[in-house]
């Protein structure tokens, strides 16, 4: 589905943010990259939304060479980004979120989402429709900018920290509405800070740190934690074994 | 009474058209981050170019609305275009370039129609004056505030209830995630520029029976644009609006009421306003 070959990414050309990221997502499923703040996470999402240019690699999305898109490019290809931070538009409501943006026209083959099945996943949107984005709950927030990108009928949904700073209920809530997505088809890419979170998602995770990617570990047992602090030390002038960090 | 009440109603009618002229320049720089300094530019093209085609018939007068609009698109597609080629190179080029536009146009413009102020000839129902509760007032100025009242309207119709309004207002809340959901923001900047210009041009055309249009025109109207546009917070539409009825008021009911104090009210004004503001301009309540 989503083929990432030796990717390096960075804000500026002398200071890359990703170190030879490679990965092969095969599966239409939830996957989980897990890591410390600035392990890269967003740098790696932004850079597969087509928001940054990566420096070397390739990004193939269902066959096709996808590196370097521009985000509007990269949206009518069926990418979609729920960004870290949520990034809705504060003059425009719910409803205007949802209907301003449309799925593209010359992609019949890619499951369209309808605003009344969105409202439907998201009962809690439903009620708020002519509020503005910074009058709902963090959860609600997180609810509109999920069903946004759902909008664009994406067939890989990148969501940065999806449950980030919620209250369990809604945590819970969008946890199960991004499990069910591969049943219509959607790839669903999420970044996690732990790989306690990374479980409630997926059964395996990749581990993000240092801008370095490791996986899949299977996130039960414990394997996941250890790998992210192996990572840690790495990093850290104390422990020095760096062979152990790389399985 | 008439003294104040005249001049009070035409303040606002004056208002309203710095409203529709900055709207466009406001949205421009909010969603594009274009700053137009060739906007007074387009405003005295709208205004010569149908000073020269009214007649004194109403098909004239239509034709003079509507080619002064259709100018200031053309205006508006030009500068969408030169600045296009500049995105990402900041303001100051921008800036620089539309600069260089407005000295070039001026310069045609005066080449074209002459050094005089130009007024436009109008139906002859126009040109009288109404009794209206006892007061004595022109037709034509009633008729501007009506039309110049029908165009904030339309405007906001188009902002709030259109796919079009609602992608402007998006992308100058975030254009990143505009380009997102896979449309250009870069097309919008060029739409906006092209309406902005539309409604600079209607503008021009709808103050030139009230001030006529002359050498002066196109200074005159940046610099009152300008002020409302910072007063009433860069990208913002209400903002805008209401700078623009206080520009208005100020600037026909101050002159009048205070001859000796004319030079120094706008801009003691616009001083009270941004000592009074003083913070960051407000976030969350553009267009």
């Amino acid at each position: 589905m989503l083929r990432i070959g030796d990717l390096a990414a960075g804000y500026r050309p002398d200071t890359p943010v990703l170190h030879h990221i490679t990965v092969d997502l095969a599966a239409v499923a939830v996957h989980t990259v897990a890591g410390p703040n600035g392990a890269g996470k967003t740098t790696l999402l932004h850079t597969l939304a087509g928001h940054l240019r990566p420096t070397t690699g390739r990004v193939l999305l269902d066959g096709r060479d996808v590196t370097g898109w521009t985000p509007v490019r990269a949206a009518r290809t069926g990418v979609a980004l729920a960004p870290q931070g949520r990034r809705l538009w504060p003059s425009l409501t719910v409803a205007e979120h949802l209907t301003v943006t449309r799925p593209p026209v010359r992609r019949p083959d890619s499951r369209t989402w309808a605003v009344d099945e969105l409202l439907e996943m998201f009962p809690a949107l439903a009620a708020r429709l002519r509020h503005r984005g910074h009058q709902l709950s963090g959860g609600e927030q997180q609810m509109l900018t999920i069903a946004r990108a759902l909008r664009t009928a994406p067939r890989l949904l990148l969501c940065d920290e999806p449950t980030e700073g919620l209250a369990p209920t809604m945590a819970a809530h969008v946890t199960h509405a991004l499990r069910d997505l591969p049943c219509h088809g959607v790839t669903v890419l999420a970044a996690v800070p732990h790989a306690r979170a990374a479980a409630t998602l997926s059964d395996t995770v990749y581990v993000l740190a240092d801008g370095r990617l490791t996986g899949p570990i299977a996130t039960s047992g414990g394997q996941a934690e250890q790998a992210l602090r192996d990572h840690l030390a790495l990093v850290s002038p104390a422990l020095p074994n760096p062979g152990q960090a790389h399985r | 009474m008439d003294a104040y009440l005249i001049p009070a109603v035409d303040g606002v009618a004056y208002g309203l058209l710095l409203a529709i002229a900055a709207a466009g320049l406001t949205v421009a720089f909010g969603a594009g981050g274009v700053l137009n300094l060739a906007h007074g530019t387009l405003i005295a093209a709208g205004g010569y170019v149908a000073a020269a085609t009214s007649s004194g018939t109403w098909p004239s007068l239509a034709a003079a609305v509507a080619l002064a609009a259709g100018v200031g698109a053309a205006g508006g597609g030009v500068l969408a275009a030169a600045t296009a080629a500049l995105q990402g190179r900041g303001h100051l080029d921008q800036a620089l370039l539309t600069f260089g536009v407005a000295l070039v146009g001026a310069d045609l413009l005066t080449a074209a129609y002459g050094s005089d102020t130009l007024r436009p000839r109008l139906p002859e129902v126009l040109e009288a004056t109404v009794r209206i509760a006892g007061h004595r007032y022109p037709v034509d100025r009633l008729a501007v505030l009506g039309v110049a009242v029908a165009v904030v309207a339309a405007g906001y119709v188009v902002l709030h209830r259109t796919r079009a309004g609602r992608l402007i207002r998006a992308t100058v809340d975030d254009r990143a995630m505009v380009a997102g959901i896979g449309v250009n923001p870069r097309l919008v900047d060029a739409a906006v520029l092209v309406a902005a210009g539309a409604l600079a041009g209607l503008a021009g055309a709808l103050t030139t029976p009230i001030l006529g249009v002359g050498p002066h025109t196109a200074d005159t109207a940046l610099l009152l644009s300008l002020i409302i546009v910072v007063c009433g917070g860069l990208g913002s539409v209400p903002g805008a609006l209401t700078a623009a009825l206080a520009v208005g008021v100020v600037q026909t009911v101050g002159v009048t009421s205070f001859p000796a104090l004319a030079p120094y009210l706008l801009i003691g004004a616009m001083a009270v306003v941004l000592l009074a503001r003083r913070t960051s301009l407000p976030a969350g309540a553009s267009a």
